[in-house]
């Protein structure tokens, strides 16, 4: 690991009793950074973020393509490590361990157990010629060390779990005679096969139509209650997440820009960036024909990101100060917003809360 | 809009569209799809992958022709027309697809690609303003002509590319324009500045378009009226103002009801609460179900939507419904 080239950016303070227990968060980054080594230079895919997220909590990722979400979760759950082509510092780690310093032996006895990931494309995570049950089963009889039948049994009462009609009959079925709702849900059952304690979901309903996309979004809910688990969600779409987590991080070229409660964010976003992505959205209370409050420009390029702030080319509010000195991830002054963090010289309310 | 009966810019009446699926079966992709724009009318047709909608808006710009149905642009009947004849009257209906950057020729330039419409069905013989129009034109969807004039493809962003592909629509004056889910692939932001600029410029062209998406808040926000389909059929016909409130066909009330919150904004769901969705799989296309197609995955469905197919009927003015069971909704907010 290479040593860290900034103070680490402050993680949330724990700020109430439901946070602040003596436990170790379940999941602590901190300072992480990840960079591709290509022929035109590096990119900074991910530039310097720390989260912590404890049992239980949700946690929703939300940013605009190439903003470091999935390359975030990827260094997160040890699928991107430091090697050659690619550099990765800061720390990482899940249920006490440090996810970068283990062997692979050990970030793969980690995986599955105490963390798996679900994502976009079901048939990525699919064998095409294996049985759904199949894919169950051998990672049961592998983790978990159970017999032939007993793993067949499980394996049947999963896919029931994330609910697949005629569980029985399914398992004997192959990925493609599946729908795509459907094997998103194999996915899952396969995700939650070992008991991991933190899941990470990178878009795993964006390929699905809305209707499915409810359902999935509602199982990943229930199961997440039902079991204790924590769980990341990634996703490019707001809405999605808004409703569906405790917390939520907006990412925007590499970096967080807010990291607050869900319904604060949404209620009174304080990064420009945030608002502005938040207003953006086209909503069904809104008459048809409203021009939508577009953000111009486009998100900057990670391999020459401009200095200072990476929202200053696009932000209505930037002066020279944000041009010149990057904003870190701090408290916001205000009271109503305890544990709420944000990168920005000039967060928005924060002048006509001063004149209250 | 619609009531004015004169002169629709579009009208298609009973297209169907089947496809060859091998032994002996066929898609059913389209069937019996009938629909009207008016003059500087948007109208957006929504529903869920594999309904049908990419192959409704093909079926108006002839490509391929409907398997059956008429379309007629202004007072001229495509269907059925002579190669040449339809080329040039085609010219006048000009269609934006979902990925802009396939759309673009890799090989050519922005200003050439601009220009590619006109020289092919347009009057083209007249290239002499070429460089002034082309610029216009780039102006106009937002682009800086000096900074993308000599670009490819590759070298723009997907927003780019889709006001690229915009611009050239827009070079042959068309009077109707098809968008197949023109901002699916964007992101938040630049779906916003794409739909606006959609906006304005429908506006001040008078222009009549139909939007095809899936996403129920940007079909709204863009339509005057909506169109709902499942499975290859219509099921609801409904102006989108207040449609949140005013849908009653039990698939649309189901779409509304899967909406994010918020995307709802402060239209909290409304309406009669979307009855828990049966667990039933998608019915396959090939073997579509009998009488209403929707009836394996509707909480109403009673023996005669399974033996009888559900005609449209006009529950209100410029409001239809295909369905046996839903009625008017009387006291909302
Ligand atoms: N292996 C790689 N080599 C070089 N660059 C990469 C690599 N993987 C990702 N990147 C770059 O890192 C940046 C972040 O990518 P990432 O996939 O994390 O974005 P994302 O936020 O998940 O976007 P999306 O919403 O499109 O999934 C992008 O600019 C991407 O091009
Ligand atoms: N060229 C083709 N050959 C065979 N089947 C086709 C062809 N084009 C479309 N289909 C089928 O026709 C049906 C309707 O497809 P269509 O592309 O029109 O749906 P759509 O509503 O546009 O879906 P999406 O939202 O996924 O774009 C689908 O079942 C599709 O598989
Ligand atoms: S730091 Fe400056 S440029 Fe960046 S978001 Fe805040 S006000 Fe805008
Ligand atoms: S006709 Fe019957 S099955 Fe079809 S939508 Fe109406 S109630 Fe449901
Ligand atoms: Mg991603
Ligand atoms: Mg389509």
């Amino acid at each position: 690991m290479t040593p860290k080239r900034e103070a680490a950016t402050t993680a949330p303070a724990p700020t109430d009793g439901t946070r602040g227990t003596a436990a170790p968060p379940l999941l602590d980054a901190t300072d992480v950074r990840t960079a591709f080594h290509t022929p035109r230079g590096a990119v900074r895919a991910v530039d310097g973020v720390s989260l912590t997220l404890s049992e239980g909590e949700t946690l929703g990722i939300v940013g605009e393509s190439g903003s470091g979400k999935s390359v975030l979760g990827r260094t997160l759950m040890g699928l991107i490590t430091d090697g050659p082509g690619t550099t990765v510092s800061g720390t990482v780690r899940i249920g006490g361990k440090d996810v970068h310093a283990l062997t692979p032996a050990g970030r793969r006895a980690l995986w599955g157990t105490e963390v798996a990931m679900v994502f976009q494309d079901p048939m990525t995570s699919l064998n095409p010629v294996k049985k759904t049950g199949t894919h169950l089963s051998e990672s049961l009889r592998l983790h978990l060390g159970l017999g032939r039948a007993d793993a067949r049994d499980r394996a049947v009462d999963l896919l029931r779990q994330v609910g697949i009609p005629e569980p029985a009959r399914r398992a004997g079925q192959y990925p493609h005679e599946l729908s795509g709702g459907m094997r998103q849900r194999v996915v899952i059952a396969m995700a939650l096969a070992c008991g991991p304690r933190l899941l990470i979901a990178d878009e795993p309903t964006t390929a699905l139509d809305v209707t499915v996309q409810k359902q999935i979004l509602d199982l990943l809910r229930s199961l997440a209650e039902e079991l204790r688990m924590a769980t990341i969600l990634i996703s490019h779409d707001l809405a999605t997440v808004a409703g569906r987590t405790d917390r939520v991080a907006v990412m925007y070229a590499g970096r967080l820009v807010e990291y607050a409660d869900t319904a604060a964010v949404f209620d009174r976003p304080r990064h420009p960036y945030s608002s502005a992505l938040i207003a953006s959205i086209p909503r069904l209370d809104l008459p048809p024909h409203t021009l939508l409050p577009a953000i111009e420009g486009r998100p900057p390029n990670l391999l020459h990101p401009p200095a200072g702030c990476r929202f200053a080319p696009r932000c209505d509010t930037a002066t020279d100060r944000c041009t010149t000195e990057s904003p870190g991830l701090t408290a916001y002054a205000g009271e109503r917003d305890a544990g709420g963090l944000v990168a920005c010289h000039h967060p928005l309310g924060a002048a006509e809360e001063a004149a209250v | 809009m619609t009531t004015t009966r004169d002169a629709p810019a579009l009208t298609a009446t009973d297209l169907v569209v089947e496809f060859p699926a091998g032994r002996g079966q066929k898609v059913h992709a389209v069937s019996g799809v009938s629909l009207e724009v008016a003059a500087g009318e948007t109208l957006g047709i929504l529903g869920e992958s594999g309904c049908g909608k990419s192959t409704v808006g093909r079926s108006l710009i002839q490509l391929p022709p409907p398997d059956a149905g008429t379309v007629r642009l202004g007072d001229v009947t495509l269907t059925g027309l002579a190669p040449r004849e339809l080329r040039r009257a085609r010219a006048r209906m000009q269609i934006i697809m979902q990925d802009p950057v396939s759309a673009l020729n890799p090989r050519r330039r922005v200003k050439d690609l601009v220009w590619e419409g006109r020289s092919i069905w347009g009057p083209g013989d007249d290239t002499r303003d070429k460089d002034a129009r082309v610029d216009a034109a780039l102006r106009d969807v937002g682009l800086d002509p000096a900074t993308v004039r000599d670009r490819r493809p590759h070298e723009l962003s997907g927003g780019q590319c889709q006001r690229v592909c915009i611009a050239r629509a827009l070079m042959l004056d068309p009077e109707v324009l098809i968008c197949d889910e023109p901002v699916s692939s964007l992101d938040v932001s630049v779906q916003a500045q794409i739909l606006n600029l959609l906006e304005t410029t429908t506006r001040r062209r008078a222009l009549s378009m139909v939007f095809i998406a899936h996403d129920v808040s940007v079909v709204k926000n863009i339509s005057d009226r909506v169109m709902v389909m499942y499975l290859g059929k219509v099921c609801e016909v409904l102006p989108s103002d207040g449609m949140q409130h005013e849908a009653v066909h039990p698939y649309t009330r189901l779409l509304l009801a899967s909406l994010p919150e918020a995307q709802l904004g402060s239209a909290a769901p409304a309406g009669p609460p979307a009855a828990e969705e049966r667990a039933a799989e998608l019915p396959s296309p090939l073997n579509p179900p009998s009488g209403c197609r929707f009836r394996t995955r509707c909480p109403l469905a009673t023996e005669r939507c399974a033996a009888e197919e559900p005609a449209p009927r006009e529950i209100r003015p410029g409001h239809r419904i295909a369905c046996h069971h839903a009625e008017p909704r009387r006291n909302h907010p």
